[in-house]
C-alpha cells in the first residue's frame, strides 16, 4: 500500500466517520438525560435530510431549507417526547426504548409516503471540487461535516460545564431523583435534551445528503453506526461520541484497504466487541453505571 | 413468587387448565380451515412464539436484553438448509445439530457478553447479530451469499409428510406448546427463581449463593436453542433461506413482542406474539403502504397506554386471573 | 380457570383473522366498460374504445406480489403502476374472454416470509388463477416453492438466475431479462466497444449485485477479460472512496459497477472526487432518470445495458416500437412520470398471462401452462418473448442495448 492510498483510506474513513460522529452526538444527548437509547435517531437524521430536500426542491434557498428542516425535525421530536416519552418517564428505560422503536417504524414509513421511495440529492454547500492533499483527495462537504461536528461538541462541552442548565442535565444523568430533590425539573431537562438532539440530527441529515444522498430507509444504517460509535466512545460523552465515530469510520476505511470491503463492517464490530469486553463502559465512558 | 408447596400446587392446576385450553384451541384450527393463507400465518406465528418465549425467559425473567436473536434463528435456518441440501443429513438430525451449534455459539459469546449491562449488552448482542449476518452474506461457498439456499425439502416423518399445511400446523404447534409448557414450569423451578432474583439485584442474588454468570449463560443458551429450532422449522416450511430474513430489524421486533406482552408471566409471550403477528395482517387490509406507520404508532400507544406493571391491561388481567405474582 | 378467558380472547382474535379474508386491495375499478368482442383485444393495443355496457361474468383474478415498501420499493412501485394501467386498459377494451380482469396487488415488504403469506392469500382467498412476482429475487424464490406445489403459473420479475433453474419448476416463467443477459451485454461492450481486457468490479452486496458479479465471473473468459479486483458495498453506504481507491491500486482499464440507486451514483461522484478517469460501465439497475439526477455531471460518459424502453428510437421491430411508445404516452399521462424497465416488467408480466389465457380460452392451470410454453414471438415491452417447455426465460441478448449518458441525456452506445 502506498502512502497516498493509506491517506485516501483515512480520508474516506474520516468522511464516513464524521457522519457517524454527528449521528452519535444525537444519541449522546438523549442518553445523558434519560439513560435511553433512541432507536429513532437514524430516522431523525433521515427526516432532516429529506425535509431539506423537499423544501429546497419546492424552490426555497438552501439556507432557508436548512432552517426549515431543523424546525420540522424539532417539532417532530418535541411532539414525540411529549406524547410518548413523557408518560413513560416513570416506567423504566425499556418501555421508552420500545416507544422509540415504534417511532422509527412510523417515521420511516411516513417519510416513504411523503418523499417517495427513491434516493434524493442536495447540492454541496461549497461546490464539488475536491481538495487534494499529498495526492489524496477530500470532498469539501466532508469539511462542513467535520467542522460542524467540532463546533457542536465544543458548544455542548461549554453548555454542560459552564451553564446552570447544563449542570442540571448532568445531574439528571447521574441521579434523576437527587436532581429532582435539588429543584431540577426532570421532565424539562428531558424535553430540552430531545429538542437539542433533534436539531443536531436534522443538521446532520442536511449536511450528509450532498455526500451520500438520502432515502427513507437510510436511517437504519445511520442509526446502527451512530449507536455503535456512541457505545465505542462511551455512552453519554460527546467527545467520546466523536472519537468513537471517527475511529469507527477509519477502521472501516482501513478494513477495506487491508482486508476486504465485504468484511469491513464485521471488522468494525469485532473491534467494538473487544473494546466492550475489555472496557465495558467504552473508551471515554465513566464508571459503569447499572442501568435498570 | 411466594414459595410454599401448597400454593404451588394450587397454582399449578389452573395454570395447566388455561394451557390446555390454549393448546386445544390452537391445535383445533386445522379442523376448521383448509385455507393455507391462515395456516401460513399460524405457522409463522408458532415459530415466532418459540423465539419470543425463549426471549421472554432471557428478558422477562432474567432481565438480560438481546438484540441479536435473529442471528440464532439464522443459525438454525442455515444449519438445517446447509446440512440437508449439501450433506444429505436427515432433516431432524440437522435440526438437532443446528440447535447444538447455536447453543455452543451462545455459550461462547455469552461468557464475555453477559458480563456487560444495559445498553452495552444491547450493543454487544447487536454487534454479534450483525457479524453473523455479514458472515451469512460473505461465506458464499457455504451459504450461497445473498442469493440464499433453495430446494430445502419439507419435513417428513415416516409416512407423515409435513408439506401438508394442516399436518405441519399440528407439528409446529405441538413443538411450540411443549416449549411453552417447559417455560411455564421453568419459572417456578430452581433456575427460574435464581433468574428472578438476579433480575432484581445481581449482587443480592450472588450473596445468596446464586452463580449468576452461569444462570445467565444457561438461559441465554436455552433461548438460543429455541430460536435455532424455530429457524429450522421456518427454513423447511418456506423451503428457502436468504440472509435478509435475519437482520437487526427482526431482532428488534422480537424484543418488542416480549415487552408489549409484558414481564408479568410467560403468558405475556402469548400476547406479544399474537399482537405483533396479527396487527400488521389486519392493517394490511386497509392500506398496504401504511402498515408500518400504523403499526409503529400502535406500538407507541400500546406501550404508553398499557403499561407492563400497572395500567388498564394489567388491571384487567389481574381482574381476570384473580391474583397475580409479581 | 381465569386464564381460560385469556385464551378465549386469543381465540376471538383468531376468529377475526379467519373471517377477515376476501376482499384485498383490489386495484381495479369495477366501472370498467365493455367492448363487444372479448377475444379481439390483444394486450397492449387495446385502446380505450369503450362502448358502455358492463362486463359480465365473474372477474378473472390474477394476483401479484410486489415490494411497494422495504428496500425493493423502488422496483415494486413502477411494477405496481404498470399492472394497474394494464388492468384499466384491458377492462376498458372488453376484458379477457369477455370477463373483467381483476389484478390483486399485495406488498411483501421486500421480505420472503411476507411473500409466502401474501401468495397463500392470493391463491386461497382471492382465488387467483395465476400470480406475478415478486420484485426481489428472495421473495420470488420463496413464492416459487408454493406455486410449484400448488401447480399455479407464476411470472417472475426478478433477475437472479436461480429463479428459472435451481430447483427446476414447471410453473415459473420470467419476463425480466435474467442477470446473464444484462451482464453479457455489458461485458461484450467492454470487450468489443471499449476494447480493454482488465476490469475491476464494484458490486452491491444484495442479491442483485452479487448475482451480477457471479455472472461476470462466468462469462469473462469467453470475452477474454480478466477481473483484476472486486469490492462490494451496502446499498445505503455513505462513501465509496475507500473501495475505489483499493480498486484503483490494481490498475484496471474499465470499471463495472453492479447495483441499483443510490450506490452507483455515489460511486460516480466519488470517482470524480478521486479524479480517476476510467470508463464506467453500469448495470441495468441504473437505467432510469434517477441516476442522472443523483450523479449530475458525474454521470457523463457512464454506459449501461437496458431494455429498449429507455430508448424507443433504437427499436427495429415496428410492433414493439408502437407498443413501447404507447406505453410511454399512457403511463406518463396516468402517473406523471416516464416508465422505466421495472414498469415494463410489470406490464409484460400481466400481458404474457393474459395472452396465455386468451390462447388457452381457459384459466385452468394445465391449459395456461401449455399456452405459456407455446408462447412464440410475443411482443412485450421488455422484448420479444419465446417460451418453450425447457426455456422459461423468453428473452435474448438482442433485447438489450447499451446506452451512454451524454449531456444529461441518453444516447445509444454502439
Amino acid at each position: 500500500m502506498t502512502f497516498e492510498q493509506l491517506l485516501q483510506y483515512i480520508f474516506s474513513g474520516l468522511t464516513s466517520g464524521s457522519i457517524y460522529a454527528l449521528t452519535a452526538l444525537g444519541f449522546t444527548l438523549i442518553y445523558n438525560a434519560t439513560g435511553l437509547i433512541n432507536f429513532a435517531q437514524g430516522e431523525l437524521v433521515m427526516l432532516g435530510g429529506l425535509s431539506a430536500v423537499g423544501l429546497y426542491q419546492a424552490g426555497l434557498p438552501l439556507p432557508v431549507a436548512f432552517l426549515g428542516s431543523l424546525t420540522i425535525v424539532l417539532i417532530v421530536t418535541v411532539l414525540f417526547q411529549q406524547l410518548a416519552i413523557r408518560p413513560l418517564l416513570s416506567r423504566g428505560v425499556l418501555a421508552q426504548v420500545i416507544a422509540t422503536v415504534g417511532a422509527s417504524l412510523a417515521l420511516r414509513t411516513a417519510a416513504m409516503m411523503i418523499f417517495g421511495r427513491e434516493a434524493l440529492p442536495l447540492p454541496a454547500f461549497s461546490g464539488d471540487t475536491p481538495i487534494r492533499i499529498f495526492g489524496a483527495s477530500l470532498n469539501p462537504q466532508t469539511l462542513w461535516v467535520v467542522g460542524s461536528t467540532l463546533l457542536i461538541v465544543l458548544a455542548l462541552q461549554l453548555f454542560y460545564r459552564r451553564t446552570l442548565t447544563g449542570k442540571a442535565v448532568r445531574a439528571c444523568a447521574v441521579n434523576p431523583l437527587a436532581a429532582r430533590l435539588m429543584g431540577v425539573s426532570y421532565s424539562n431537562v428531558v424535553l430540552l435534551s430531545f429538542a437539542v438532539s433533534g436539531a443536531i440530527s436534522a443538521a446532520a441529515g442536511v449536511m450528509i445528503t450532498p455526500i451520500s444522498f438520502m432515502t427513507y430507509s437510510s436511517g437504519a444504517l445511520l442509526g446502527l453506526k451512530g449507536f455503535a460509535a456512541a457505545a465505542l466512545g462511551g455512552l453519554g460523552n460527546p467527545v467520546g461520541a466523536v472519537v468513537g465515530g471517527v475511529a469507527l469510520g477509519i477502521l472501516e476505511g482501513l478494513g477495506v484497504g487491508l482486508v476486504s470491503s465485504g468484511y469491513k463492517d464485521a471488522i468494525a464490530f469485532v473491534i467494538l466487541l473487544l473494546v466492550l469486553f475489555l472496557r465495558p463502559q467504552g473508551i471515554f465512558g465513566g464508571k459503569a453505571v447499572e442501568q435498570e | 413468587m411466594s414459595g410454599g408447596t401448597s400454593s404451588r400446587v394450587s397454582r399449578f392446576v389452573p395454570r395447566n387448565w388455561s394451557f390446555a385450553v390454549l393448546a386445544v384451541a390452537v391445535l383445533l384450527v386445522p379442523a376448521f380451515t383448509r385455507d393455507t393463507y391462515i395456516l401460513s400465518i399460524f405457522a409463522f406465528m408458532a415459530t415466532r412464539f418459540m423465539v419470543v418465549v425463549g426471549l421472554w425467559l432471557l428478558l422477562g425473567l432474567a432481565g438480560q436484553i438481546s438484540l441479536g436473536h435473529a442471528a440464532f434463528v439464522g443459525l438454525g435456518a442455515y444449519g438445517s438448509a446447509i446440512l440437508v441440501t449439501r450433506a444429505d443429513v436427515n432433516p431432524w438430525l440437522a435440526l438437532v445439530m443446528s440447535a447444538v451449534l447455536a447453543a455452543a455459539i451462545a455459550g461462547l459469546i455469552g461468557i464475555p457478553t453477559l458480563k456487560l449491562k444495559g445498553h452495552y449488552l444491547a450493543m454487544a448482542t447487536m454487534g454479534f447479530g450483525e457479524i453473523i449476518h455479514i458472515l451469512l452474506i460473505q461465506l458464499k461457498g457455504l451459504t450461497n451469499g445473498t442469493d440464499g439456499i433453495t430446494g430445502i425439502p419439507p419435513l417428513s416423518l415416516g409416512p407423515l409428510n409435513f408439506s401438508d399445511p394442516r399436518l405441519y400446523h399440528l407439528l409446529v404447534w405441538v413443538v411450540a406448546l411443549i416449549f411453552f409448557l417447559l417455560a411455564l414450569n421453568l419459572t417456578n423451578s430452581r433456575l427460574g427463581r435464581a433468574l428472578q432474583a438476579l433480575r432484581r439485584s445481581e449482587v443480592a442474588a450472588q450473596s445468596l449463593g446464586v452463580d449468576t454468570s452461569w444462570r445467565k449463560l444457561q438461559v441465554f443458551m436455552l433461548s438460543a436453542v429455541a430460536a435455532s429450532i424455530a429457524g429450522s422449522f421456518d427454513a423447511h416450511y418456506v423451503q428457502f433461506v436468504s440472509p435478509d430474513s435475519f437482520t437487526l430489524n427482526v431482532s428488534v421486533i422480537l424484543v418488542c413482542s416480549v415487552v408489549i406482552g409484558g414481564f408479568r408471566s410467560v403468558w405475556g409471550a402469548v400476547w406479544g406474539t399474537l399482537l405483533i403477528t396479527i396487527l400488521p395482517e389486519i392493517i394490511k387490509r386497509f392500506n398496504e403502504d401504511a402498515v408500518n406507520l400504523v403499526f409503529g404508532l400502535l406500538i407507541i400507544v400500546i406501550v404508553v397506554l398499557l403499561p407492563v406493571k400497572s395500567g388498564p391491561l394489567a388491571r384487567l388481567q389481574l381482574l381476570l386471573r384473580g391474583r397475580e405474582r409479581l | 380457570m381465569h386464564k381460560i378467558l385469556v385464551a378465549a380472547v386469543a381465540a376471538c382474535l383468531v376468529v377475526v383473522v379467519l373471517f377477515s379474508g376476501c376482499g384485498g386491495t383490489t386495484t381495479g375499478s369495477s366501472e370498467a366498460s365493455a367492448g363487444t368482442d372479448a377475444t379481439t383485444a390483444p394486450a397492449g393495443t387495446a385502446a380505450a374504445d369503450s362502448q358502455g355496457g358492463q362486463l359480465t361474468g365473474d372477474p378473472i383474478v390474477i394476483g401479484a406480489v410486489v415490494s411497494t415498501t422495504g428496500p425493493n420499493a423502488p422496483l415494486g412501485e413502477p411494477e405496481r403502476m404498470a399492472l394497474e394501467l394494464f388492468e384499466k386498459q384491458i377492462n376498458a377494451a372488453g376484458g379477457v374472454l369477455g370477463r373483467p380482469l381483476d389484478v390483486v396487488v399485495l406488498d411483501d415488504q421486500s421480505n420472503a416470509k411476507e411473500a409466502v403469506t401474501a401468495t397463500q392469500r392470493l391463491l386461497q382467498q382471492e382465488k387467483a388463477v395465476a400470480v406475478i412476482g415478486a420484485s426481489g429475487s428472495a421473495s420470488t424464490l420463496a413464492m416459487k416453492a408454493i406455486t410449484a406445489q400448488a401447480g399455479i403459473p407464476q411470472i417472475a420479475m426478478a433477475a437472479s438466475n436461480n429463479i428459472t433453474s435451481e430447483p427446476p419448476s414447471d410453473w415459473i416463467w420470467r419476463v425480466a431479462p435474467k442477470d446473464d443477459l444484462a451482464v453479457e451485454r455489458a461485458v461484450s461492450h467492454v470487450a468489443e466497444g471499449l476494447r480493454v481486457t482488465k476490469i475491476a468490479v464494484l458490486y452491491d452486496e444484495n442479491a442483485f449485485g452479487s448475482s451480477g458479479l457471479a455472472q461476470i465471473e462466468k462469462v469473462k473468459d469467453r470475452y477474454g477479460i480478466e477481473v483484476v479486483a472486486k469490492e462490494s458495498y451496502k446499498t445505503d453506504e455513505t462513501d465509496l472512496t475507500a473501495q475505489l481507491t483499493k480498486l484503483k491500486g490494481s490498475n484496471p482499464e474499465a470499471l463495472i459497477v453492479w447495483g441499483t440507486n443510490p450506490g452507483p451514483a455515489v460511486a460516480a461522484k466519488n470517482l470524480k472526487q478521486l479524479a480517476w478517469d476510467i470508463p464506467y460501465v453500469g448495470s441495468h439497475g441504473i437505467a432510469n432518470a434517477k441516476f442522472i439526477e443523483l450523479a449530475g455531471e458525474a454521470a457523463e460518459g457512464v454506459t449501461f445495458p437496458t431494455t429498449k424502453i429507455l430508448f424507443p428510437e433504437s427499436i427495429t421491430d415496428p410492433e414493439q416500437k408502437a407498443l413501447i411508445e404507447k406505453l410511454i404516452t399512457d403511463y406518463t399521462a396516468e402517473f406523471g412520470q416516464a416508465p422505466n424497465h421495472f414498469s415494463s416488467h410489470g406490464w409484460d408480466g400481466i400481458a404474457v398471462l393474459v395472452a396465455a389465457i386468451e390462447q388457452a380460452k381457459s384459466t385452468e392451470p394445465a391449459a395456461l401452462q401449455a399456452a405459456l410454453n407455446g408462447l412464440t414471438d410475443f411482443t412485450g415491452a421488455d422484448g420479444i418473448f419465446t417460451y418453450t417447455a425447457t426455456d422459461h426465460d423468453g428473452l435474448k441478448v438482442d433485447d438489450l442495448i447499451m446506452v451512454r449518458v451524454e449531456g444529461g441525456k441518453w444516447a445509444l452506445a454502439q
